[in-house]
C-alpha cells in the first residue's frame, strides 16, 4: 500500500472537482449523507402526495395510476436512495475513525461506489417524465403487473442494477477495511458495535444484491425477449419472482436495521455514562439475526397458497427471530438501567428508537402468526408495521447518529433547542401518522389504494394530519444541519462526556487525514 | 391550491375532533367474524395482543422507570456493570417459551384453515383487471362482478354524494347458501389479484396460470364485503367483492334464475338485432368492461391504452377488431374478451365502438358473426 504521510496541506482539487475526484473517506461519507438527504426529501414529498390524496374519500388530486406511481417510487427511493446510502455515509465516516484506520481500504472504489448513485437517481426521478410515467407496480415489482408497464419499467430495472453494483462495491470496501485496517490491538471483539453491525450488514449485502439483480434481469428479459420466467403460459411461474425477491428482500430489511442497532448501541452507553450491557451477546444476536434473515423470506407471501408445511415452517422460523431481537432491546434497557442519563437530542432519538422499534417488533410477532397474517397481509397494518421499523427504527437511528456525530464532523455543536423541537415534533407527528394505520388495517383497509370506503375516513384523515406534521418537521433538520455546518459553539474533541470510542480522541472537526500513525489500543 | 389544502386540513381537524366528541364508532379491531376460521383468527390475534401487552408493560415499565430515576439531573451516579450471564439466559429463554406457547394454537388453526376437503359446493373465481368472475361450474353458469358505485362518485374531483357502501358494492354479487362449506378455486387472467373477505377470514392470491384453493363456511345469512388485496394495476382499489349468504331455499331460487338467464343468453345468439339495439347494449358492456382502460369517451390513456375514438382499427375492416377483442393481445393489458363475454355482448360492444364518439361506420355486428369466429 502507498505510504501514508502526515502533512498539513493536501494536494487535492478544490471546488466541484474536489468532490468528483475525492477518495477521502470523510468527503465520500459527506457525499453519501447529502445525497440521501436529498433523496429523503424527494421520496418524502411523494409520501405527502399520497397522504394528501388519502386525506378524504374520493379522488381530489390525482388519477389512480399517478397514485400508484407515488407509492411505488416512494418505496423504492426511500429504501435504495435514502436509508441505505445514509448508512453507507455513516460507515464511510465512522468505520475508519472507530477502528483507527487512515482511510477505507479501497479509496478509488469508494469514489466510484458513490458516483454510481446519482446516475441511478437520475433514472428513477427521470422515469416520472417519460411517456406513461414512473413505474406503478409497487416497489416489490411483482410480475406480471410490472411487465405491463412502459419505458419507466426498464429505467427502474437499470437503476436497481446500478444501485446493486454500488452496494456490492461499498460492502466489499467495508469488509476489506474492517478485516485489514484495524489499529494494532483492536481485536474483533474490541470493535465498537457500530463496526460490528456494519461488518455483518456488508456480508448480507454481498450475498443478496446479486439475487435482486438476477430477479430484475429476468423481469427485463421477460419484458423484451419473451423468456417467460414468470409467465405460466410459457412454462414460468409468477410466484417464483416473489420467492427470489423476498430472498433478497428479507435480508434487505435487516440491512436497513442492523447499522441502526449499531448507532443506537454507540449512543445509549455514551449518554447513560455506562458501558454497553452484554457486548458479546449483542454481537451474537446481530449475527443470528443476519443468518435467520435468510430463512424466513416467505412470510411475506403467506397468501400465495404455499403448501401447509411450508407455511408452518416459515411461521416458526419467523417467530424465532423475535428472540435475538428481544435480546437487543433488553440489552439497551439494561444499559440505561442504573446509568446517569442525560437527554440530548441523539439520546432522545435513540430512546425513541428503542421504544418505537419495539412496537414494530411486536406487530411483527402478530404478523408472523400465519392465520392472523392472512387477515392482515397487504393491509394498512403491514404499512404501519414496517414504518415503525423503518421510520422510527432506521430513520430515527439515522437522526440520532447525525446529531451524535455532527459536532465531530463539523467542529460545531448543533443547536440543541432546534434539535429537541425536531425530535418532539417528529415523535408526535410520526405516531399520529402511523399508529391509526394499525386500526385501519385491522378494520380491513387494503394498502396501495387511492380511495377507500367511508368507514376508513376518520383514521385516514388523522393519519394524513400526522403525515403533514411529520413531513414539515423534517425541514427543521435541514436548518439544524446547515446552521451546524456554518458555525456554532466550538466542539471539543471529546464532545460528549460519556463518549469513549476512538473518534473522540481526535480533534473536532476531524482533520482531513486521521490516524496516519495508528493509535495503540490497550 | 395551498390555501385550499390548509382549509381542508383545518376543516379536517375540526371534523376529526367533532367526530371524536360525538364518539363515532372507530373500528379498532377485526370485524365481527362470521366463520369459524375468522373466529379463530380473531381469538389468536387477541391472545397475541394480550401477551404483547404483558411484555410491553414489563419492557416499557423498566425503561421509563430507568428514564425517571437513573438520570444525571436527579443526581444518579452511573453503575459500571456490563453483563450478567444469568439474566441473559433468562431473557433469551422466556421469550422462546412464550413463542412456543403461541405457536401451538397457531399451528392448529393453520391446519384447520388449509383443510379444504369435503366441500358442499365449489365455485371457480377468476380475477381480471378489474373485476371478478364467478363460475358455478356444477350448476353451469357464470357471471362477472363489477364495481357498481356510479362513476361520478369516485372519479377525480367527483362531487356526487357517496353511497353508504361506496366502493364496496357490485352489480352481481357472489351468492352462497348459509352453513355450507364452499370451496373456492382461484385463478387470474392477467396479473395477480387476491380474493379477500375479512369477515370470512379468507385471503387467497389469484395467480394467472395456477389454481389455488381455499374455503369458507358462513354461519349467518347476510351481505359481506371485501376487496382485492394484491396491487393489480390502476383500478386495484376498484374491484370489490360482495358475497350474499342466503338461506338454502333462497339460494336455490337464485340458482334457478341464473340458469334461465344464461339459457336465454345462449338463444340470443341466433337473433338478428337492429343497430340501435346493439348500440344500447354495447354502451353498457363498454362502461363495465372497457372504459377502465379505453376511457368513457374512447380517448384512451396514451401511451399504454390506445384511443378507440378515431382508431384506425376500429374504423377499418371489422375482422381485425373482432379478432383483438375476442383473443386479446399477448403481453399487453388487452385481454381476450371472447372468454369473458357472451356473443351478444361482444357483438354489441364492437358495434358500439364502431358507432360512438367520432366513429361512424354504420355497421352492426351480429352475435352470429361472433359465434362463427369462435370456431
Ligand atoms: C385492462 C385494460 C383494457 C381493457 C379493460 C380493455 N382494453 Fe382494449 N386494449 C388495451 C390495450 C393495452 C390495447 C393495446 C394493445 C396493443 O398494444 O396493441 C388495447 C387495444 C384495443 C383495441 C385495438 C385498438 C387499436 O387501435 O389498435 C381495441 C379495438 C380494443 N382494445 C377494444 C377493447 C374493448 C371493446 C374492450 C372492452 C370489451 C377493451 N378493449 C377493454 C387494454 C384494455
Ligand atoms: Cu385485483
Amino acid at each position: 500500500m502507498e505510504a501514508v504521510h502526515d502533512h498539513g496541506h493536501e494536494h487535492h482539487p478544490s471546488g466541484i472537482m474536489r468532490w468528483v475526484t475525492t477518495t477521502n473517506h470523510k468527503d465520500i461519507g459527506t457525499l453519501y449523507l447529502f445525497f440521501s438527504l436529498i433523496m429523503f426529501f424527494f421520496a418524502g414529498s411523494l409520501a405527502m402526495g399520497i397522504r394528501a390524496e388519502l386525506f378524504q374519500p374520493g379522488l381530489q388530486f390525482m388519477q389512480p395510476n399517478t397514485f400508484n406511481q407515488l407509492t411505488t417510487m416512494h418505496g423504492l427511493i426511500m429504501v435504495f436512495g435514502a436509508i441505505m446510502p445514509a448508512f453507507v455515509g455513516f460507515a464511510n465516516w465512522q468505520v475508519p475513525l472507530m477502528i483507527g484506520a487512515p482511510d477505507m481500504a479501497l479509496p478509488r472504489l469508494n469514489n466510484w461506489s458513490f458516483w454510481l448513485l446519482p446516475m441511478a437517481a437520475i433514472l428513477l426521478v427521470g422515469s416520472f417524465f417519460v411517456p406513461g410515467g414512473a413505474a406503478a407496480g409497487g416497489w416489490t415489482m411483482y410480475p406480471p403487473l410490472f411487465i405491463q408497464g412502459g419505458l419507466s419499467g426498464d429505467m427502474t430495472i437499470f437503476a436497481v442494477h446500478i444501485l446493486g453494483i454500488s452496494s456490492i462495491l461499498g460492502s466489499i470496501n467495508i469488509i476489506t477495511t474492517i478485516m485489514n485496517m484495524r489499529a494494532p490491538g483492536m481485536t474483533y471483539m474490541k470493535m465498537p458495535l457500530f463496526v460490528w453491525t456494519w461488518f455483518i450488514t456488508a456480508f448480507l449485502l454481498v450475498a443478496v444484491m446479486p439475487v435482486l439483480a438476477g430477479a430484475v434481469t429476468m423481469l427485463l428479459t421477460d419484458r423484451h425477449f419473451d423468456t417467460h420466467f414468470f409467465n405460466a403460459a410459457g412454462g414460468g411461474d409468477p410466484v417464483m419472482f416473489q420467492h427470489i425477491f423476498w430472498f433478497f428482500g428479507h435480508p434487505e430489511v435487516y440491512i436497513m436495521i442492523l447499522p441502526a442497532f449499531g448507532i443506537v448501541s454507540s449512543i445509549i452507553p455514551t449518554f447513560a455514562r455506562k458501558p454497553l450491557f452484554g457486548y458479546a451477546s449483542m454481537v451474537y444476536a446481530t449475527a443470528s439475526i443476519a443468518i435467520l434473515s435468510f430463512i424466513v423470506w416467505a412470510h411475506h407471501m403467506y397468501s400465495v397458497g404455499m403448501p401447509t408445511a411450508a407455511q408452518l415452517y416459515f411461521m416458526y422460523a419467523t417467530m424465532l427471530i423475535a428472540v435475538p431481537t428481544g435480546v437487543k432491546v433488553f440489552n439497551w434497557i439494561a444499559t440505561m438501567w442504573e446509568g446517569s442519563m442525560t437527554f440530548e437530542t441523539p439520546m432522545l432519538f435513540a430512546i425513541a428508537f428503542v421504544a418505537l422499534f419495539t412496537i414494530g417488533g411486536f406487530t411483527g410477532i402478530v404478523l408472523a402468526v400465519v392465520p392472523v397474517d392472512i387477515q392482515l397481509q397487504d393491509t394498512y397494518y403491514v404499512v404501519a408495521h414496517f414504518h415503525y421499523v423503518l421510520v422510527s427504527g432506521s430513520l430515527f437511528a439515522i437522526f440520532a447518529g447525525a446529531y451524535y456525530w455532527l459536532p465531530k464532523w463539523t467542529g460545531h455543536m448543533y443547536n440543541e433547542t432546534l434539535g429537541k423541537w425536531h425530535f418532539w415534533l417528529s415523535m408526535i407527528g410520526f405516531n399520529i401518522l402511523f399508529f391509526p394505520q394499525h386500526f385501519l388495517g385491522l378494520a380491513g383497509m387494503p394498502r396501495r389504494i387511492p380511495d377507500y370506503a367511508l368507514q376508513f375516513a376518520d383514521f385516514n384523515m388523522i393519519s394524513s394530519i400526522g403525515g403533514f406534521m411529520f413531513g414539515a418537521t423534517q425541514l427543521l433538520f435541514v436548518i439544524v444541519v446547515i446552521k451546524c455546518v456554518r458555525g456554532g459553539t466550538k466542539a471539543t474533541a471529546q464532545v460528549w462526556e460519556g463518549a469513549d470510542t476512538l473518534e473522540w480522541t481526535i480533534p473536532s472537526p476531524a482533520p482531513y487525514h486521521t490516524f496516519a500513525t495508528p493509535p495503540v489500543i490497550k | 391550491m395551498m390555501s385550499n389544502l390548509i382549509k381542508k386540513i383545518g376543516g379536517g381537524l375540526a371534523l376529526a375532533m367533532y367526530s371524536m366528541l360525538a364518539q363515532a364508532e372507530y373500528a379498532i379491531n377485526f370485524p365481527k367474524p362470521v366463520t369459524v376460521i375468522a373466529g379463530q383468527i380473531y381469538d389468536l390475534h387477541m391472545i397475541t395482543m394480550w401477551i404483547i401487552v404483558g411484555i410491553a408493560v414489563v419492557v416499557y415499565g423498566a425503561m421509563f422507570y430507568s428514564i425517571l430515576k437513573h438520570r444525571k439531573s436527579v443526581g444518579h451516579k452511573a453503575a459500571n456493570f456490563h453483563h450478567n450471564t444469568m439474566i441473559e439466559i433468562v431473557w433469551t429463554t422466556i421469550p422462546l417459551l412464550i413463542l412456543i406457547g403461541m405457536a401451538y394454537p397457531a399451528t392448529k388453526s393453520v391446519l384447520a384453515m388449509r383443510d379444504s376437503s369435503n366441500p358442499d359446493m365449489t365455485v371457480k373465481i377468476t380475477g381480471y383487471q378489474w373485476k371478478w368472475e364467478y363460475d358455478y361450474q356444477q350448476e353451469g353458469f357464470k357471471f362477472m362482478s363489477v364495481l357498481s358505485t356510479p362513476r361520478d362518485q369516485f372519479e377525480l374531483k367527483g362531487t356526487a354524494a357517496k353511497n353508504e357502501n361506496y366502493l364496496l358494492e357490485v352489480d352481481n354479487p357472489m351468492v352462497v347458501p348459509v352453513g355450507k362449506k364452499v370451496r373456492i378455486l382461484l385463478t387470474a387472467n392477467d396479473v395477480i389479484h387476491a380474493w379477500w373477505v375479512p369477515t370470512f377470514g379468507i385471503k387467497q392470491d389469484a395467480i394467472p396460470g395456477f389454481i389455488k384453493d381455499s374455503w369458507f363456511k358462513a354461519d349467518k345469512a347476510g351481505t359481506y364485503r371485501g376487496q382485492c388485496a394484491e396491487l393489480c394495476g390502476k383500478d386495484h382499489g376498484y374491484m370489490p367483492i360482495v358475497v350474499e349468504v342466503k338461506e338454502q331455499a333462497d339460494y336455490d331460487k337464485w340458482v334457478a334464475e341464473q340458469k334461465s338467464k344464461s339459457a336465454a343468453a345462449t338463444q340470443d345468439t341466433n337473433k338478428v338485432y337492429e343497430l340501435a339495439e346493439l348500440k344500447s347494449i354495447g354502451e353498457k358492456v363498454y362502461a363495465t368492461n372497457c372504459a377502465g382502460c379505453h376511457q368513457a369517451k374512447g380517448e384512451g390513456m396514451a401511451p399504454v391504452f390506445p384511443a378507440l375514438d378515431g382508431s384506425k382499427m376500429v374504423k377499418g375492416p371489422k375482422q381485425a377488431q373482432i379478432d383483438i377483442v375476442m383473443n386479446g393481445k399477448a403481453g399487453t393489458a388487452m385481454s381476450a374478451f371472447g372468454k369473458q363475454l357472451s356473443d351478444t355482448d361482444v357483438a354489441a360492444v364492437i358495434t358500439y365502438t364502431r358507432n360512438a364518439w367520432g366513429n361512424h361506420t354504420g355497421e352492426a355486428i351480429q352475435p352470429s358473426e361472433i359465434k362463427a369466429s369462435r370456431k
